[in-house]
């Protein structure tokens, strides 16, 4: 009898997450006329369908590992490197709005700033450097790559910060103790102990980019390729010609997602056991 | 970072604890320090200056400050502004409603549920904004539940969607709210003064969680205002949609626009700093891009 005190939260997420979701799921197991099929699974295979997720897929590891890495760079900075200890508070302070301003703002910020008439690319061009003539564009996949960065790192210190605390003053100590130069710390104690949070994290950001589509929407117009905006030019007017398939397209996704999140929750909790 | 003992960890995306200025413990000086700094101001340098170009460009106009003249001026603007806030408004209040009462219940009677809701909470995070509105939109557009005809539908169906949106972030803040209190106690004393459970709720365990659901509903109005997938596809005028083509009769402005955007990110996560002091502050983080 308790579970029925569930029922207002159980009855809305069926009928406004868990029912649309299934809706996708069995569209995808369709045709046209209605009868079971796995035909738009083998359709993923169409090669502008597996560009699209290749453009994903790559935008997201080079967002998650660069930002993974200049995150925990930074985090490593303001909680161990000697910095002042107010910066602490400011990075994560900056960090934690960074992290949240995304979206059409974020890539308009980028437009004014790097974009052809941005401040910076006519402050360059003024002193003899067009960007642009190098082959950058802030419209292509490295433009995105730049933008999704700002969102990335922030995110990456906070999420980092925890388990950089966690390293015991101790532990250092004892491997000096014990003659382990710098180097072999960080390989033997502290690398093992952080990898769990890394590897972890940088999963999450992977999932976070991977998902990302109103700010690269903003910045090419709805004209690059990856998934979350084939799918949005898929619900605008089914330019798939087979709205099943986009169905699929949808599920490669969820699975995508599901993935990058269960990989982080199971990555997470193994890092536990040292940040107690 | 975890929920409790057994419980799934966190996905930080929703919650970081951070024990905010607590003092470097480890102080070394010299050539490594010089790295860190270098470290620390590229960072400042990549967080700074699209916001400092963005103000330069606002500022273009022959007249200075033109751009921000005609924000002041701009009723559509307001009009956006002021409907993405009610809505924002609306979203914290369903999902206050629904989200308290949940995990107040799922803590005090049926403990089992706890991984089921948990589960459903962190869905969010496996199906984005734009797959959401994918299949809101195929359910909802057609009988039996005919929603996407008229504005009021759509209104509805949006609210919903942001509903879910801030499951991740409102569950967990609850959820953490709760932990702190001891609501079998409470529980039992309103009881036994003849309390009903609206009355439990109401003025003995919302109270309580006063600071919590502040922080998720700081978080959730930000990503609300913020959010552009969802709402452009349920042809909804919203802030985001609005700022979007701004630039296309004005681009000066929308420099303009696009700041005050971020201060509204910035109040936001500033107010949940403020709320969150005394106890452990909580920094929070969204994923709606």
């Amino acid at each position: 009898m308790a579970w029925l005190g569930l029922g207002p939260f159980a009855i809305f997420s069926l009928l406004f997450l868990v029912i649309p979701t299934i809706y996708l799921i069995i569209g995808s197991l369709q045709d046209r006329s209605g009868n079971f099929t796995l035909e738009n699974y083998a359709g993923l295979s169409d090669p502008g369908i597996v560009d699209a997720y290749g453009n994903s897929i790559e935008i997201s590891l080079v967002t998650a590992i660069g930002g993974g890495i200049f995150g925990f760079l930074l985090a490593y900075a303001v909680i161990a490197g000697g910095l002042p200890s107010f910066l602490r508070s400011a990075l994560m302070t900056f960090s934690g709005v960074a992290s949240n301003f995304a979206g059409i703002p974020l890539a308009l910020a980028f437009t004014f700033t790097i974009g052809r008439l941005g401040l910076v690319t006519v402050f360059l061009r003024a002193i003899g450097i067009d960007i642009y003539d190098t082959g950058f564009s802030l419209y292509s996949k490295i433009g995105i790559e730049l933008v999704y960065l700002y969102f990335q790192f922030p995110l990456m210190v906070l999420v980092i910060a925890p388990a950089i605390d966690g390293l015991k003053k101790e532990w250092r100590e004892a491997s000096e103790v014990l003659g382990a130069s710098p180097a072999q710390y960080w390989r033997r104690v502290a690398l093992p102990i952080l990898t769990p949070s890394l590897l972890g994290t940088v999963i999450l950001l992977f999932g976070n980019s991977f998902g990302a589509q109103a700010t690269a929407y903003q910045l090419t117009s709805g004209l690059i390729r990856i998934v979350t905006i084939v799918i949005s030019s898929q619900m605008r007017g089914d330019v798939l010609f087979n709205p099943n398939l986009g169905y699929a397209l949808a599920m490669g996704m969820v699975v995508i997602m599901s993935i990058s999140i269960t990989g982080y929750s199971l990555l997470q909790r193994r890092s536990e056991r040292w940040l107690r | 970072m975890s929920v409790g003992p057994g419980g799934p960890p966190i996905p930080a995306t929703m919650y970081v604890t951070q024990a905010l200025g607590t003092p470097s413990r480890r102080r070394r000086r010299g050539l490594g320090s010089v790295l860190w700094w270098v470290v620390f101001i590229i960072g400042v340098l990549y967080f700074f200056v699209p916001l400092v170009a963005t103000l330069l460009f606002s500022l273009k106009p022959a007249a200075f400050g033109d751009a921000y003249v005609s924000t002041v001026h701009d009723t559509e603007l307001f009009g956006a502004l002021l409907y993405s806030f009610v809505i924002a408004i609306v979203t914290v209040i369903g999902s206050t409603l629904l989200i308290v009462p949940t995990a107040y219940w799922v803590r005090l009677k049926v403990p089992r549920a706890r991984p089921f809701v948990e589960f459903v909470t962190l869905l969010p995070f496996v199906v984005p904004p734009v797959i959401l509105v994918f299949g809101l939109l195929n359910t909802y557009s057609h009988p039996p539940l005919f929603l996407t005809e008229t504005n009021l539908g759509n209104d509805v169906l949006m609210v919903c969607a942001y509903i879910v949106l801030s499951f991740p972030y409102m569950y967990r803040a609850v959820d953490t709210g709760l932990r702190a209190i001891d609501i079998r106690s409470l529980t039992e004393a309103a009881q036994s003064l003849g309390a009903g459970w609206f009355k439990i709720l109401w003025s003995v365990i919302l109270p309580n969680l006063r600071v919590s659901i502040l922080a998720g509903a700081f978080l959730t109005v930000a990503i609300v205002v913020g959010e552009f997938t969802i709402a452009i596809f349920l042809g909804r005028k919203t802030f985001a949609p609005f700022l979007s083509i701004l630039g296309d009769h004005d681009p000066y402005e929308q420099a303009a626009v696009t700041l005050v955007s971020f201060g509204i990110t910035w109040l936001a996560m500033g107010l949940i700093g403020l709320v969150g002091r005394g106890s452990r502050a909580r920094i929070q983080v969204a994923g709606a891009h």
